[in-house]
């Protein structure tokens, strides 16, 4: 039986990538993908602690999750192709079309 | 008398001609005044004031709020102790009637409705018809108002609220009317001469661009002068007291692109503020004092004040002579006395007949006609009494010593009128307000004429005004001369006319007062009686005798004026003449009707003139009257050089006249660069300048500095976007932590 503390252990590095990856890279394309990640160490807490509290809801929260998310990947996808057809390029520093 | 017939035919022929018009019109105005009355008996709650209460005096409903003290006032009775030096004198029993007639609604609305129709329309009707509405309309005011003194030549009163404009607590502005004697001769006087001026501004305003201007704007005079001599009580005194004021700021800057005309009227309006700021202190005292600015109540109850003081500021007032002292304010602005007189000789650069009608024959009496209809006010106080003495004698000889020396010819006639007004004031002054309003009364007639003919002559001489460049009129102008020599002669006093009689009650009554500034006020007034002879005389051998001095274009271009111009002047000429008539003193075998007539409102003061005195008083100022007109033949008809070199040898003195004492300079220096000087200084660059437009500007302006600084962080970069947010939750996170 692994300790709970292991997972949040896990879910708290795995959501520090994410979030290092989402701030540093240019490529939104890896940047959606770091969301993802986020994503994932959410739903890995969800898990760990729904299973430690003996309690389903967390369990079933987490499939929601992957339903958005898993909408989310395909519509930020879809931007990013329309994106990349008009600008010919797919770097979030180089889109700055909604400067004040 | 050939020439006056014919004269007489083609004016009714022409009136025939027009007559479509005038029958239009006055049918036009009737329907219009029959729809107001209806109206304004429609509203609501107030229609028992048109209803019932004629037939049966004093028991019937009435509008006046105010309170117990009402009922006796429905009988027409006063409290007979009005003290007045030894309350000699009483309110009598009158019928006062609570019901409105219908031609007494009329007199002041008719003017008004022909207002708004002529500056509706009146530029569509054009020169040739614009002014049938307002003539008409006049005239039929002037009809009612004779139908309005036989009423009260009957014994009946009117005192009757139209209907209530604010009820606020125990605030209650009506539009009411009073009619009594008072209110009856200056309804005759305003109407009879505004329908004089009005037909002859048909001759004298020919050609003029703004001629149906003018006329709308006289009858929008008329109307406010109606409802300034009609109220029954002190907020519709106040209303038509700034509705003349207005319609002579429109009518002296009425050629408002000369610069002169446009200062004049400023001028006009912004002296007569500083009346009438004492003047409204004054109507807010009385409404503190008796909780209603109705006539009645207010006058019946005006002993309570006796005793009270009002304490301002560590000094002590008498209240009655402060509520006095703040309402002659207002006269002392209207009437053009000193101090504020300076307005009314600037006035002069109105048209003429505006001239005549406003500034010479109804509204500058206003100030006076206010101190007579105050006159239970004004008798609790000698003081004040003395205070309107004084300014009137001041003024008086004041403005006489001006009018010695003024070349201008409209000028001349002004001082005369300030000079006249300060006379009515000296009656006022003394107790004896009949004779004040007597004078008031024959004045406009003499004094209208004057200006009238004044007004002839600038029209002959191709708008000149200056004596200087006439002369030798007499052959040109024959109607014009024998009109304004019995005008001249009746401001004169010469016996039998009308200036003589009104002015002689004056003289009488001051100096049988007992007061002191009574018997000065007599002493300088016959001073000016001389002085007056010798101004008048001077200003018309100087314009009709000797020779010619104009240029040979003007000589080319004299004509007598039209018949519409010389008829009205013929008719004041009567008045000129007749108008004392009613008014013969008892010393010389007349009934003194006109101050028997008068005295149910205004009283009589406690005098006892032997007739031996009053014909010795006449004498006296007869003989100086004839002295200066005499004065007047062999300095300017005679020996023509003395004025000239009587002008050398006082030299200082002739500068200090002509210059009119520099009270224009000293009040440029001392008041009007002062607050030109705060205005740029003070108000435009500190107050304006830097407060409100430092507030206006500079809260748009932070806000674009600020929103500009802050766009910069919408760089448009998801990144930073990011940053900020995941900043934004750590901060959350360690305010959350911390608790």
């Amino acid at each position: 039986m692994i300790p709970v503390n292991w997972y949040l252990t896990l879910a708290a590095v795995l959501f520090c990538i994410g979030v290092y990856g989402f701030l540093t890279r240019r490529n939104v394309v890896i940047m959606l993908l770091s969301v993802e990640l986020m994503l994932n160490a959410v739903n890995l807490n969800l898990v760990a602690i729904s299973h430690y509290m003996q309690d389903l809801s967390g369990q079933i929260l987490t499939f929601f999750v992957i339903a958005v998310a898993a909408a989310e990947a395909a519509i930020g996808l879809a931007i990013i192709v329309t994106v990349f057809r008009n600008r010919r390029t797919v770097l979030g520093d180089q889109i700055t079309e909604l400067r004040g | 008398m050939m020439d006056m017939k014919r004269v007489i035919q083609k004016a009714i022929t022409d009136y025939c001609r027009s007559e479509k018009w005038a029958v239009f019109a006055v049918i036009a105005l009737l329907v219009l005044a029959w729809c107001g009355t209806v109206c304004a008996s429609g509203d609501p709650g107030h229609g028992e004031l048109l209803v019932g209460g004629g037939e049966v005096h004093g028991t019937a409903p009435h509008g006046i709020p105010g309170g117990g003290e009402q009922d006796e006032l429905a009988h027409g009775e006063h409290h007979g102790d009005v003290g007045h030096e030894g309350g000699l004198w009483t309110y009598q029993k009158l019928n006062t009637r609570q019901e409105l007639p219908f031609y007494l609604l009329l007199i002041p609305f008719l003017p008004l409705a022909s207002f708004i129709f002529t500056i509706l329309f009146g530029k569509r009707l054009g020169e040739k018809h614009a002014h049938w509405v307002p003539i008409a309309a006049v005239l039929t005011s002037f009809v009612c108002a004779l139908i309005a003194l036989k009423e009260v030549m009957n014994g009946n009163r009117i005192n009757c609220d139209l209907y209530t404009l604010i009820s606020s607590g125990s605030l209650n502005v009506s539009v009411g009317f009073l009619l009594d004697e008072l209110t009856a001769v200056m309804l005759i006087v305003v109407t009879s001469i505004s329908s004089l001026v009005h037909i002859y501004s048909v001759g004298y305003m020919h050609g003029d661009g703004g001629y149906y201007r003018f006329f709308s704007f006289l009858s929008l005079f008329t109307f406010s002068m109606l409802m300034l001599v009609t109220g029954n009580n002190f907020i519709q005194l106040f209303f038509g007291w700034e509705a003349v004021g207005l319609s002579s700021y429109l009518l002296i800057g009425f050629w408002f692109n000369k610069t002169s005309a446009a200062d004049a009227g400023k001028k006009a309006f912004i002296v007569n503020r500083f009346g009438d700021f004492g003047f409204a202190l004054g109507v807010i005292l009385i409404f503190l004092l008796f909780g209603t600015l109705h006539y009645e109540p207010v006058f019946s109850q005006a002993t309570k004040m006796v005793g009270q003081s009002y304490t301002l500021l560590g000094m002590t007032f008498d209240m009655p002579t402060l509520v006095a002292l703040l309402l002659f304010c207002g006269a002392v602005g209207k009437s053009a006395q000193i101090p504020l007189h300076v307005w009314l000789p600037d006035a002069m650069e109105g048209p003429t007949p505006v001239s005549a009608l406003i500034h010479a024959a109804t509204m500058v009496t206003a100030g006076v006609f206010l101190v007579a209809r105050c006159n239970p006010i004004f008798g609790l106080s000698q003081f004040a009494l003395d205070v309107v003495t004084v300014v009137g004698a001041v003024t008086c000889l004041f403005a006489a010593t001006i009018a010695l020396v003024q070349t201008d010819i409209k000028r001349v006639v002004a001082y005369s009128t300030v000079s006249q007004l300060a006379y009515m004031f000296i009656g006022c002054g003394v107790g004896a307000y009949g004779a004040g309003i007597f004078h008031l009364f024959t004045h406009a007639y003499f004094k209208a004429l004057l200006f009238l003919g004044c007004g002839s002559v600038i029209h002959a001489m191709s708008d000149e005004q200056d004596v200087k460049y006439m002369g030798g009129l007499k052959k040109y102008l024959p109607v014009t001369y024998w009109t304004m020599l019995l005008a001249s002669l009746s401001i004169s006093g010469v016996p039998g006319l009308a200036g003589f009689f009104s002015k002689d009650e004056i003289l009488a009554m001051s100096y049988a007062s007992t007061s002191g500034a009574g018997k000065f006020a007599w002493a300088i007034g016959t001073l000016v009686a001389c002085m007056t002879a010798f101004y008048s005389f001077r200003l018309f051998f100087l314009t009709f005798h000797g020779k010619f001095r104009g240029t040979e274009e003007q000589r080319k271009h004299l004509h007598e004026s039209p018949r519409n111009m010389t008829i009205p002047l013929c008719l004041l000429a009567f008045g000129a003449v007749a108008s004392g008539w009613v008014g013969i003193p008892a010393a010389l075998g007349g009934g003194a009707h006109w101050s028997h007539f008068l005295q149910p409102v205004v009283g009589h003061p406690a005098v006892h003139l032997s007739h031996a005195t009053e014909w010795k008083l006449m004498c006296l100022s007869v003989g100086v009257g004839l002295f200066g007109i005499a004065a007047a033949y062999v300095m300017y008809v005679l020996k023509p050089g003395v004025p000239v070199r009587i002008a050398a040898t006082f030299s200082l003195a002739y500068r200090w006249l002509y210059n009119k004492y520099y009270v224009d300079e000293l009040y440029f220096a001392t008041i009007v660069q002062p607050t030109i000087n705060i205005g740029r200084k003070v108000l435009v660059k500190v107050t304006d300048g830097i407060m409100i437009e430092g507030i206006v500007n500079g809260i748009p302006k932070s806000i674009g500095v600020i929103s500009g600084q802050l766009r910069r962080m919408q760089t448009g970069r998801v990144h930073h976007y990011l940053a900020y947010m995941a900043s934004g939750a750590f901060i959350i996170l360690f305010w959350m932590l911390k608790r």
